[in-house]
């Protein structure tokens, strides 16, 4: 089995005012390459700290974290990250964006003249050529997703990190983006681990569902297969038994086994 | 429009903004070629005399809302001057400075020696004193807010001494600029510097301090040398702050020259204020307040203009 990355052991804490808060604990996971995985669980439960570890933004108090089987030390642009917010740079065009993280990637192997056009290729895969040369500022909020999208895949990263990437988006927009996703991942094979907190986004692209108990001291309390065929519909699977199946053993261990106290 | 933007310059860095975050909603507006095109179209009323009639009035009345406020607050002012000259001996009244202004500015670059210059000489020399030092400041304080910054040690270390000397008068540097320079002329220089330095420093490390840690993030997972942060996404997001500290220290800088050059004499509107007041015209000292305000005003609309230009929207 080759996992590219693999969580073993691993407790992260901080220092807080009022001592140390254990925010995760004894989380062992490994993924296997070209494999999509969500990490999914109420909030407050740690996974986008788990995701912040995979990608070395920040690192954890204790355990191992491998990727490739080498540790991870730091961020690095083979571990691609999609940011909630999208982070794109407001004084760069959408094109310079995306062409930053391309440069540094590839320029010290390619011509200028290849780097543009692999910026202007992730930018196609995503249907936002036409909006190249505006400013983040003056484009919608799902089209900004989009270009954080092709800022990581343009990256061609082992595996790609998304935290809540549709989190801020309306259900239309947000629909349309994971179609779009859909289709990328099966064009590029891409590695993914995915945060999310919407149930039905879980199983229509994950692999494997991986639900996460509630914090403090939170770990992985589930794994799901989602052993639904690829390429997915979101419409046939509206009336598919299997992803009714899924959807409901998620919902059960999210409202059931973790219910939350009231807030 | 040109009135009203000066007005709210005028009422500091909350209102700028405002305008500034409006100004920007305009260009959108004039970028979205399709919506600026037809908007026009739509709104304007077929033509026609009847239809015309009330589209000027309500042009009309949007030029008295703008311009009558202002034109009544200078006749107010203007009025009250003349009651008050009318009841004294010395104090000259708009008239007569008007008079004074009129000789004045049809030769504003005559020069009779060291002691005696038009006034567009003493504007342009003031000015002058105030670029260099202000751009000195600009070299020294930018890299100095970057470094402060960026490192907590250096910040640490550094922000003690600057609070204890920020709030001294410039002016009390002044005798030290003598010592140092041994003449009149790069002494003022260096209390405009002393001056201009600490919005800049100061503001500028603000601004680093407060890059989003977002942007930060992309840095590292992308990790971008350190010449591209500073390039890409430091010295971007940290402008609108530096032009900021910009902004206040060349407003600073303009008060205080006024003050140094009365105390180093030379030509200069400080000087020639003082001059003037020792030949007892005092309707030249009330045409210097007027120029020196114009020219402050001048001075921090340009620097808005500027700050507008590099300010993006958070999106």
């Amino acid at each position: 089995m080759n996992a590219i990355v693999k969580v073993e052991n691993v407790g992260m804490s901080f220092e807080t005012k009022k001592g140390r808060f254990i925010a995760l604990q004894d989380v062992n996971l490994q993924i296997r390459s070209g494999e999509v995985v969500s990490l999914i669980g109420h909030s407050g439960c740690g996974k986008s700290t788990l995701l912040n570890l995979i990608a070395g933004l920040t690192l954890p108090t204790s355990g191992v974290m491998l990727c490739n089987g080498r540790e991870i030390a730091g961020p690095g642009p083979e571990r691609a990250v999609v940011f909630q917010n999208h982070s794109l740079l407001p004084w760069l065009t959408c094109f310079e964006n995306v062409h930053l993280a391309v440069e540094r990637v590839f320029g010290a192997k390619e011509g200028r003249d290849a780097l543009k056009a692999r910026t202007a290729k992730a930018l196609e895969m995503v249907h936002m050529e036409h909006a190249a040369h505006k400013l983040p500022q003056e484009i919608s909020g799902g089209m900004k997703q989009r270009i954080g999208i092709a800022r990581a895949f343009a990256m061609e990263p082992k595996i790609l990190l998304m935290d809540e990437p549709f989190g801020a988006l309306d259900a239309l927009t947000r629909a349309a983006l994971q179609d779009e996703l859909i289709g990328v991942m099966e064009k590029t094979g891409a590695t993914v681990v995915m945060v999310t907190h919407d149930v039905d986004e879980a199983v229509l692209l994950s692999d494997r569902v991986v639900m996460m108990t509630n914090g403090p001291a939170a770990t992985i309390g589930e794994i799901l297969a989602v052993d639904l065929p690829k390429p997915r519909d979101r419409l046939k699977l509206a009336h598919d038994a299997r992803f009714a199946e899924c959807r409901a053993a998620i919902l059960e261990f999210l409202y059931q086994k973790q219910m939350k106290k009231a807030a | 429009m040109t009135t009203a933007t000066l007005a709210q310059a005028l009422e500091g860095p909350a209102a700028a903004a405002e305008m500034e975050s409006g100004a920007r909603n305009a260009a959108h507006v004039a970028r979205d070629g399709a919506a600026a095109t037809e908007a026009p179209v739509a709104t304007s009323p077929a033509p026609g005399p009847v239809a015309n009639r009330p589209s000027i009035g309500e042009y009309f009345g949007s030029f008295m809302r703008v311009v009558l406020p202002p034109l009544i607050g200078l006749g107010l002012v203007v009025g009250l001057w003349a009651l008050v000259a009318m009841k004294s001996s010395d104090f000259p009244g708009p008239a007569k400075t008007l008079e004074a202004a009129i000789v004045l500015f049809s030769d504003p670059f005559y020069s009779n020696g060291p002691n005696d210059q038009g006034i567009g000489w003493n504007i342009l020399s003031s000015l002058k004193r105030v670029a260099v030092g202000f751009g000195v400041a600009a070299l020294v304080g930018i890299p100095l807010g970057f470094i402060i910054g960026r490192f907590a040690f250096m910040n640490s270390m550094l922000a003690p001494i600057i609070s204890l000397l920020r709030p001294v008068s410039p002016l009390a540097w002044l005798p030290i600029g003598l010592m140092v320079f041994k003449a009149a002329d790069p002494a003022s220089t260096w209390t405009i510097f002393i001056c201009s330095i600490w919005p800049m420093i100061l503001n500028t490390a603000q601004g680093v301090q407060r890059v989003p840690q977002d942007y930060l993030n992309v840095a590292r997972v992308l990790n971008l040398s350190e010449f591209r942060i500073i390039t890409k996404i430091l010295f971007p997001s940290v402008l609108p702050y530096m032009l900021t500290g910009i902004r206040l220290s060349i407003g600073t800088a303009w008060l205080v020259i006024v003050a140094a050059e009365m105390l180093t004499g030379g030509v200069g509107i400080g000087f020639w204020v003082w001059d003037e007041w020792n030949n007892l015209k005092v309707e030249h000292i009330l045409i210097a307040i007027f120029v020196i305000g114009i020219v402050g005003l001048l001075l921090e609309y340009l620097l808005l203009l500027i700050a507008r230009r590099f300010s993006y929207g958070v999106n």
